[in-house]
């Protein structure tokens, strides 16, 4: 069928009972088929993104519980200190107040589930899977199978996670870069299980996270690769999909090195080896008895040889999201949709050049901080193209400031503070100094919290109506975003000021009992400053109950919308709301490019990219290329 | 629904979905070895003068695992071709030869390599022991010709208590050829083919041992690479052997009927899969064998 029939004016094509190019998939499947081991991309996606919520929303209560002892340091823990101690163990909470070793397995776990468990699934994994086959107007992904198995290993692998709190010595404690010899000697002894111990089940559990990640990439290269529809050439790819591109081959590269890194400290931890621990190692004053020989420094080589590449999985989805947001409410095409592709996958090759950036306070010499330092300036060019492009994007438009919207721009000046506060840190003098202290807690969560999970907020508001068929609500979607916003700006604005007074983001005390957190900075001292953002941070929590309800109650009494309600060009606005198994009713024929907004001489603002040439298109593109 | 470019090559590609897959899998398993293989460049670069150990495992058994395992990748491509012109019976052999490949190549390791290993004792002297045990090091003669210092005498442990009860004293170990004659100079290089243990009994004191085990992954650097590595290839190969027996089992070939070309192509990405395996023990061989 000629695509030139435009679905767009057909949303029930699907019904149509002399269609039956799919027939095998008419009869009904049973529930646990259709969602819980489901092969069709679209429920997977969801299956993602709920699971990922999920996680963040823990792997932010474990931080809440955090800031109420760096704010009170010491004093128990309010209405929830006794449940706490009878859930965790009386080794964790000791009459109602955090002990030590528990804050240290809160912050490791936080970090390890806001990253790997929450935002990598929802950003990558769950848009990525929902979205890219639409868009590029596949049926599916090209491995279903494999992409339900990749969800499962992801399934599983935060179960293991989460199993790890409740055993004997508590959740991995050496960090969420598991730095070793700490994190091979730590969690072992009499008390502890050999195998069931928190650090060999977070090594366990990555294990399961990597090997999903792995098959996701695979699946996503190996779909936009070759499912694309006719006429859907590689410049006339949405953003969104270029974005999930170059992550795919991030992920793809980037975590293998990890996973050998992880194999080697579990043969550490279980086989007794030496990979990461150096000869004559004394840990409380005894030699530890082992081969040795190893290095630790490997481990960290080893680790943040993904740590980096990482870093640009969690944003560049994000700037994907951003990107289809801004261009639908702009209504006008993105600016430099070129120079974003070749920015976005410069941005992916370098981001395998800048690893040891984060391990300039490890004596790696001059000459190897000093390349890593040039790489890593180098680094900011093609994000500055990024966020510059969006930026212009805006200009001249008639922006429609809806909730996706709202979060989308917020997006801009949050991701451009994290980024420009990481440029002290790519100079190693000056990160000799800010190393590990609030200052870099403040930079990425600039970058991640309020830019990507915004961006991700953005995301769900977006293609809420394309899952579901129907729209959540404009007014609490601002109930959600205006608190949020301010409560990220009081959480993480303070910390630039007390990491620049030498604050150590480890600190169990928030810092009380030490000199330089006594300083005033701005009428309060560094450890008085905990309290307004502790405050903040509940607030922000409080702030997401509204996001919680708005999302479960769209489902079911949302406004019922149509096809395509934001009036968006991309092919996922040309299937049925929600779309059924296989997508599309037709075969697609896509003749332009993704942004055709206010196109001269069309009745409508927008013109799909499955709608045929027409003469007047044709000099309105003559037009716009004589100008250039 | 049906997903297309299954069987048939995207025209513009000129390539369908599995090969594509199969690739860029192959891509991250370069890296995943990649990072073992730099962990092994660096801890062999750490490893002080004399201390990485040479000669331990047994060449020719080593030559023959290689050739066995060359000889498997031509047999699946003979395979794959026998499918491309609709010889199922060739396939079928060559499909055979090739899982049995595999199945030797596991079982030379699993039987014989690694248990031998397992086997044999090592003791390293402590520094300022290192003369008491002259007779069994020969380091005065290693001196002389400015090689670096020998400062383990392994063997064949006859007391394997001595490994776990602290009342046992001492090790009674059948030195290994190095220790039971360490000025000849023949003993200078190690050995390129592997050598048994001798009768000549050491008896070496627990308190004059700095560590002590058999040749487990946790004896050194050397052999927690060679487990670690060895054993995630081992993996592969059995994966590799697992897919093939899918591949020759009616189960898998009654996909021949149907659509011989999907057979073929799968047996493709599976062979592609064991020439990639294949390609990873080249690299081991020499590392740990010659080098």
């Amino acid at each position: 069928m000629d695509a030139s029939s435009g679905l767009a004016t057909q949303p029930h094509a699907e019904h149509d009972p002399h269609h039956h190019d799919d027939v095998h998939d008419h009869h009904e499947l049973p529930f646990w088929r259709k969602y819980i081991i489901s092969t069709d991309h679209k429920v997977i996606g969801i299956q993602y993104g709920i699971t990922g919520l999920i996680f963040l929303f823990f792997g932010f209560s474990l931080m809440m519980l955090m800031r109420w002892q760096l704010a009170y340091p010491g004093q128990p823990v309010p209405v929830i200190g006794n449940l706490l101690g009878r859930m965790f163990g009386p080794g964790a909470v000791e009459n109602g107040h955090l002990t030590s070793e528990f804050y240290n397995s809160l912050g490791a776990m936080h970090g390890t589930i806001m990253i790997f468990l929450g935002i990598v699934p929802i950003a990558f994994a769950a848009f990525g899977n929902f979205v890219v086959p639409l868009q590029i107007g596949a049926p599916d992904m090209a491995f279903p199978k494999i992409n339900m198995a990749s969800y499962q290993a992801f399934f599983f692998g935060g179960i293991v996670m989460l199993i790890s709190f409740f055993v004997p010595g508590g959740a991995a404690k050496g960090g969420w870069t598991s730095y070793t010899p700490l994190s091979v000697l730590a969690d072992k002894g009499p008390t502890y299980d050999p195998f069931w111990n928190g650090q060999t089940l977070w090594l366990v559990g990555f294990i399961l996270l990597i090997t999903s990640s792995l098959l996701g990439a695979v699946n996503f290269i190996a779909t936009i690769i070759q499912l694309r529809a006719k006429g859907m050439t590689w410049m006339r790819l949405p953003f969104f999909v270029w974005a999930q591109f170059v992550t795919a081959f991030l992920l793809l590269l980037a975590f293998p090195p990890l996973e050998s890194a992880v194999v080697m400290q579990l043969m550490d931890r279980l086989a007794g080896t030496s990979f990461f621990l150096p000869s004559g190692l004394v840990v409380n004053g005894a030699p530890v008895h082992v081969s040795g020989g190893g290095s630790p420094l490997l481990w960290q080589h080893l680790f943040w040889f993904l740590g980096h590449p990482e870093v640009y999985v969690l944003i560049l989805p994000g700037m994907g999201i951003v990107a289809e947001v801004i261009a639908n409410n702009t209504r006008k095409p993105l600016w430099g949709y070129k120079s974003l592709v070749f920015a976005a996958l410069v941005l992916g090759f370098l981001s395998f050049l800048v690893w040891a950036h984060h391990m300039y306070l490890t004596g790696m010499g001059s000459v190897v901080s000093a390349f890593f330092q040039t790489t890593t300036v180098i680094i900011s060019i093609p994000s500055v193209i990024i966020l510059s492009a969006f930026f212009i994007s805006l200009w001249g438009g008639s922006i429609r400031f809806n909730v996706p919207m709202l979060f989308a721009t917020a997006f801009l000046p949050m991701f451009g503070i994290g980024g420009l506060t990481g440029i002290p840190l790519a100079f190693n003098s000056a990160d000799l100094y800010l190393h590990d202290t609030y200052y870099v807690i403040a930079h990425f969560h600039y970058i991640v919290a309020p830019g990507t999970i915004f961006a991700v907020f953005a995301g769900i508001y977006f293609w809420f109506p394309k899952a579901t068929g129907r729209r959540m609500n404009e007014f609490w979607g601002k109930v959600h975003f205006w608190p949020s916003l301010i409560c990220m700006n009081i959480i993480f604005l303070p910390m630039f000021l007390q990491g620049m007074l030498g604050m150590h983001r480890r600190w169990y005390d928030g810092g009380q009992g030490w000199n330089l957190a006594n300083e005033k900075v701005w009428g309060l001292t560094g450890f008085e400053w905990n309290t307004p953002i502790s405050i903040a941070a509940w607030v922000m929590g409080l702030a997401q109950i509204p996001f919680i309800i708005n999302f479960f109650w769209s489902m079911k009494r949302g406004e019922k919308v149509g096809i395509n309600p934001w009036e968006a060009t991309t092919l996922e606005w040309t299937a049925p709301s929600p779309p059924p198994h296989g997508n599309f009713a037709t075969t697609l024929v896509v003749y332009r490019g993704p942004y055709e907004y206010s196109l001269p001489g069309r009745e409508t603002d927008f013109t799909m990219q499955d709608e045929p040439m027409r003469e007047s298109d044709r000099k309105a593109y003559e037009a716009a290329a004589a100008v250039h | 629904m049906e997903i297309p470019y299954t069987v048939t090559a995207r025209p513009d590609t000129g390539l369908w979905n599995a090969k594509v897959g199969i690739w860029l899998f192959l891509a991250s398993e370069v890296m995943l070895f990649g990072g073992l293989f730099s962990a092994y460049v660096f801890l062999r670069l750490d490893a002080e003068p004399g201390a990485w150990p040479h000669g331990l495992l047994n060449v020719p058994v080593g030559t023959m695992n290689t050739a066995i395992l060359i000889a498997s990748s031509v047999t699946v491509v003979m395979a794959w071709a026998s499918l491309k012109m609709r010889k199922f019976r060739a396939y079928w052999w060559y499909m055979l030869v090739t899982i049995l490949c595999g199945v030797i190549f596991l079982g030379v390791k699993l039987v014989y390599e690694w248990p031998q290993k397992f086997d044999h004792f090592g003791a390293f002297i402590k520094k300022d022991a290192l003369e008491k045990y002259e007779p069994y090091l020969g380091n005065h003669h290693l001196a002389e010709k400015g090689l670096p210092q020998r400062t383990e005498i392994s063997g064949h442990l006859h007391n394997k208590e001595a490994l776990n009860d602290p009342n046992v004293k001492e090790y009674e170990i059948a030195l290994d050829p190095v220790n039971a004659d360490p000025t000849n100079p023949n003993m200078d290089r190690p050995h390129f083919l592997y050598v048994p243990p001798t009768d000549k009994i050491a008896t070496i004191e627990k308190e004059d041992v700095e560590y002590a085990n058999m040749f487990l992954p946790k004896h050194s650097a050397y052999f927690a690479s060679y487990f670690t590595i060895t054993g995630l290839h081992g993996a592969h190969v059995l994966g590799g052997v697992i897919i093939f027996t899918y591949l020759w089992l009616p189960v898998g070939t009654k996909l021949y009927k149907r659509n011989p070309e999907h057979l073929a192509n799968r047996v493709e990405v599976a062979g592609l899969f064991w020439h990639f395996v294949d390609l990873v023990w080249i690299f081991v061989f020499p590392l740990f064998y010659l080098l």
